[in-house]
């Protein structure tokens, strides 16, 4: 049975951290909401919305036929379209894989390494990568005698480099997610399934993968999550680059409002990148709205 | 399972973990080698001999010095780890135990902060710190890093609680204990590992901000160790030996508190995404 809160309750346990929360994310928020409705003389206007939807920068349509910039908007998309199926699988697979293996926790905590340094340092690691001379890349194609070069700094290839290097970099959140999701599911449920003469896939596709449909709703929130707000890695690799290539919104919004200084686009971009992380997190807001 | 298929499965995890490991090896290699054993590739032994000479250049840099980068980064993510904790610690409580208006919609809306990108607030937190003179301050940077931590920390903490039963905190009301002893007497002493997980998480992902502090951190010499990085990038071509041996420095931090304190950092991350 909950308690009933007094006033001094709220004072003691609440109110500190509510004020900070209001001043310092929820007034800010709302004051980029307004902004991007003003001109810079403070007039409501639409002309900041049209601007930024009628500029290459956000959907490039010539694009479409003649390839890379596409657009921050598009560059997010094509990003989630790669990277969300091949982390969640990939993480899967592993959990699934390193489970059983000797040494599998050393090698998890390896995979898990990109998910423990500043993304700007994962950054530089993929464009380290991707690099024409030294990368990793590269020798490997060399090893089959082609010869690469640096894949970022080419625009047919930069935002793919990128993506692919994210992927390394984040594959071991689902897998670490997966492996506690595993440990979960009770072991009867297996030796029945392999008395009942049911093989490892057929397991896995009926018994495992069913019964993580909890975790997968958290992966894949999580992941929309970081691959919306995408930013250190362009800014140290390629810095959006060449010419607008491998931009994303998050970086277009700070080009917007710290080099371009024009504040009114800077927030129409906030506020659909915004509006993206909100769709994204509907399963969270949903769970959250059952709490009593 | 059987003696064959345990050998491949083996064999193929090692592989894909080895492949997950290579740009680590490269970056080290790369950082430990001189400039001219690196141009046949760091993988390269036919001559090897490693030196510290980038780690010392990027450590002492004559514009951008990563001893200092370092030294600020703790400054910042210390008091960013500390002050939210014990905030949202009782906020997390406060959802947690007790009845009040708006409750729902309170949580929801804490919601929805977790979801923000940094990019919704930069442009008023911006004018704001520049109108109370905070701007390119660590006050104003802890004060940003603390209301941001404190919405997840919020969340992670109250999940927490609602598995505490309430039960232990009945039996020492009837002794007379009251809501604010009954917190800090048996409710926090029980929260300590829970504690701990965010403590371990909310430190790193401080130390790993690179957009706050981008935005309102500019003096060369405040300048975070996050901040420094891509400075040391170079001009006209990337010099590899100094970019590696800085990133590898500034990424020894979390890793070190990763290693560490994995069991936390892991139930962490467990908790922290699945409640």
């Amino acid at each position: 049975m909950l308690r009933k809160s007094k006033f001094t309750h709220f004072l003691v346990f609440m109110a500190p951290a509510l004020t900070l929360i209001m001043i310092f994310v929820v007034y800010p928020s709302i004051a980029t909401i307004s902004g991007s409705f003003r001109t810079e003389d403070g007039k409501w206007t639409l002309k900041n919305y049209l601007e930024v939807f009628k500029s290459s920068e956000l959907i490039n349509f010539e694009g479409f036929s003649r390839g890379f910039p596409l657009g921050a908007l598009i560059h997010n998309l094509i990003w989630i379209a790669i990277h969300l199926p091949l982390t969640t699988s990939l993480g899967l697979i592993l959990a699934v894989i390193l489970r059983r293996a000797k040494g599998g926790n050393l090698l998890k905590s390896f995979i898990f390494l990109g998910m423990v340094m500043p993304m700007i340092v994962g950054g530089v690691m993929v464009r380290f990568m991707f690099d024409g001379n030294i990368g990793v890349v590269n020798a490997f194609l060399r090893l089959f005698g082609i010869e690469g070069k640096t894949w970022t700094a080419y625009p047919e290839t930069a935002l793919f480099s990128l993506i692919f290097g994210s992927v390394w970099l984040w594959t071991g959140f689902s897998m670490i997610l997966y492996s506690a999701g595993i440990e979960t599911i009770p072991k009867d449920f297996y030796e029945a399934a392999s008395l009942d003469g049911a093989g490892p896939v057929r397991i896995f596709f009926s018994i495992t993968l069913p019964l993580l449909k909890p975790i997968t709703i958290v992966v894949v929130t999580m992941t929309l999550l970081w691959e919306l707000k995408i930013f250190d890695i362009v800014y140290v690799a390629t810095m959006g680059g060449p010419g607008g290539s491998s931009n994303v919104l998050a970086l277009q919004m700070y080009n917007y409002a710290f080099r371009e200084l024009d504040m009114g686009k800077a927030s129409v971009i906030a506020v659909i990148l915004t509006g993206s992380t909100l769709l994204a997190s509907i399963p969270l807001l949903k769970s959250a709205s059952e709490v009593s | 399972m059987r003696g064959k298929s345990r050998i491949t499965l083996n064999l193929l995890s090692w592989i894909i973990g080895l492949i997950w490991l290579i740009p680590f090896i490269g970056v080290f290699m790369t950082a430990l080698r001189p400039l001219d054993e690196l141009l046949h590739g760091w993988w390269n032994f036919e001559s090897f001999h490693p030196t510290f000479s980038n780690f010392k250049s990027a450590w002492f840099h004559p514009t951008a010095p990563l001893s200092v980068g370092i030294l600020n980064s703790l400054k910042v993510a210390i008091p960013s780890t500390v002050i939210p904790i014990i905030l949202a610690t009782m906020m997390g409580y406060y959802f947690s135990r007790y009845r009040f208006p708006f409750k729902r919609s309170m949580f929801i809306l804490i919601i929805i902060t977790i979801t923000l990108p940094q990019q919704m607030i930069a442009i008023p937190i911006y004018k704001m710190l520049s109108a109370t003179g905070l701007l390119d301050t660590y006050t104003g940077l802890i004060l940003l890093h603390t209301s941001w931590g404190i919405p997840w920390i919020t969340f992670f903490m109250r999940n927490f609680f609602t598995t505490i039963p309430i039960s232990i905190e009945e039996a020492a009301r009837l002794d007379g204990a009251g809501d604010i002893t009954i917190f800090f007497r048996i409710a926090l002493p029980l929260s300590l590992p829970a504690i701990g997980s965010a403590a371990t998480l909310q430190f790193n992902w401080v130390w790993s901000d690179f957009f706050l502090a981008l935005i309102t951190v500019y003096s060369p010499d405040k300048l975070l160790a996050t901040q420094r990085i891509p400075l040391m990038r170079g001009v006209y071509h990337v010099d590899w030996g100094l970019l590696s041996s800085a990133a590898i420095t500034v990424m020894i931090v979390p890793i070190i508190v990763y290693v560490f304190l994995q069991k936390y950092y892991i139930k962490g991350m467990i908790g922290w995404a699945t409640k």
